[in-house]
């Protein structure tokens, strides 16, 4: 009976080593110190860009310098914070027209693979969520800078952007001209070591 | 023992006073020392942190303190009638700006719309927010009310002081001592 107790404390103890190995390579993104920005760009009519973002949402990321391949991250995006500086504009982009909001508040990144490609830089694939929608994308993705920072943490930023078409999500553009059918994704953060 | 009487404060109104005095002074300070601190700072977000923290525990031993202050019986007031007119509005001037800083505290870190965590351990939600130029004008009014409640809580002491030393009168024992409470 105590041996079996000790067993089973020694084992415990064992993966939870293994578990806090594990964790010196996870990051939570700063969205507490809001170093961290989604961001779209869509073309209006021709005549210039409509810029927005995305103000609530949160993630974290693993990597590892050292296992690249084994890098991932999750996001989740409260999609009714979308802001143009416009609230009306937000209004119409956030009802049936378009995102739908009140029928899928979120929309979520979850990765499924990591490619690197030379020197702080590769390609990030994983499913996209939006609307509904689930589709698999691929984004470009580059390392800013990794240390410590002057506050107690370790920090990891990166950056990335990718082409979205819209009718993979369900959002009918038909009525708008071509070159509104996609928009350029950006994202940039940074996460802070747990 | 607990409650307080017509002669003496019980002992939630004196650990609230010390408790609120102890604090304001050491936000004070902190708030002083941290808004001068360098971006490179190993402070710059902790010190904030601790500082928001606090202020939001003080806000809400502030407002059971202002409901406790108004359920139970105050101590009988000393010194002449406009001392004593003197200290009923100086009492109620402590109060006003304790409630004035705390809020427009609140007010600066809301203004965008997010809440305050209090030592990680809950979330405050922020309700107003957006208001024009909320941030700063928060922030002048912190600032400034700030100041003032340091100055008259300086005041408060010095009259304080008065009463014990020259008036001899209980004003400041009663506000250590429970007991005095009891005495009818």
């Amino acid at each position: 009976m105590f041996k079996r107790a000790a067993i089973v404390t020694a084992l415990s103890a064992a993966s939870l080593a293994v578990a806090g190995h594990a964790l010196a390579d996870d990051y939570v993104i700063d969205t507490e110190g809001q170093h961290a920005f989604v961001q779209f760009k869509i073309n209006h009519l021709g005549f210039s860009y409509i810029l927005g973002q995305f103000e609530d949402f949160e993630g974290s990321f693993h990597y590892d310098p050292d296992d690249l391949e084994a890098s991932s991250v999750e996001m989740e995006v409260q999609v009714g914070s979308l802001h143009t500086n416009h609230a009306e504009r937000d209004r119409h982009f956030l009802s049936d027209d378009f995102l739908s909001a009140d029928e899928y508040p979120t929309a979520t990144f979850v990765s499924t693979g990591f490619e690197p490609k030379g020197e702080d830089e590769g390609v990030l694939s994983g499913e996209l969520t939006l609307k509904g929608e689930t589709r698999e994308i691929e984004m470009p993705v580059t390392l800013m800078g990794e240390g410590d920072d002057p506050w107690g943490n370790y920090r990891a930023g990166f950056e990335g952007s990718t082409t979205l078409t819209l009718a993979d999500y369900g959002i009918d553009m038909s009525d708008f001209p071509e070159v509104m059918h996609e928009l350029e994704l950006y994202v940039t953060f940074e996460g802070v070591r747990q | 023992m607990w409650s307080n009487t017509r002669s003496g404060w019980g002992l939630i109104s004196i650990a609230l006073h010390w408790l609120s005095a102890l604090v304001v002074v050491g936000l004070f300070a902190l708030g002083w020392w941290m808004t001068d601190l360098g971006y490179f700072d190993a402070w710059y977000n902790r010190a904030p942190w601790w500082h928001r923290s606090i202020g939001m525990l003080l806000l809400f031993a502030t407002l059971l303190r202002i409901v406790w202050r108004l359920a139970q019986p105050t101590p009988q007031a000393h010194g002449s009638r406009l001392e004593r007119l003197a200290a009923h509005f100086g009492h109620i001037a402590l109060y006003v700006l304790m409630l004035a800083v705390l809020f427009s505290g609140y007010l600066i870190s809301t203004a965008k719309g997010r809440g305050i965590s209090v030592f990680d351990w809950f979330e405050v939600p922020a309700l107003i927010s957006g208001l024009p130029d909320q941030a700063s004008v928060a922030g002048a009014i912190h600032w400034y009310s700030a100041l003032a409640l340091i100055v008259l809580a300086v005041g408060h002491t010095l009259a304080a002081l008065k009463h014990h030393f020259l008036d001899r009168h209980d004003t400041l024992v009663r506000m250590l001592n429970p007991a005095r409470a009891r005495r009818r």
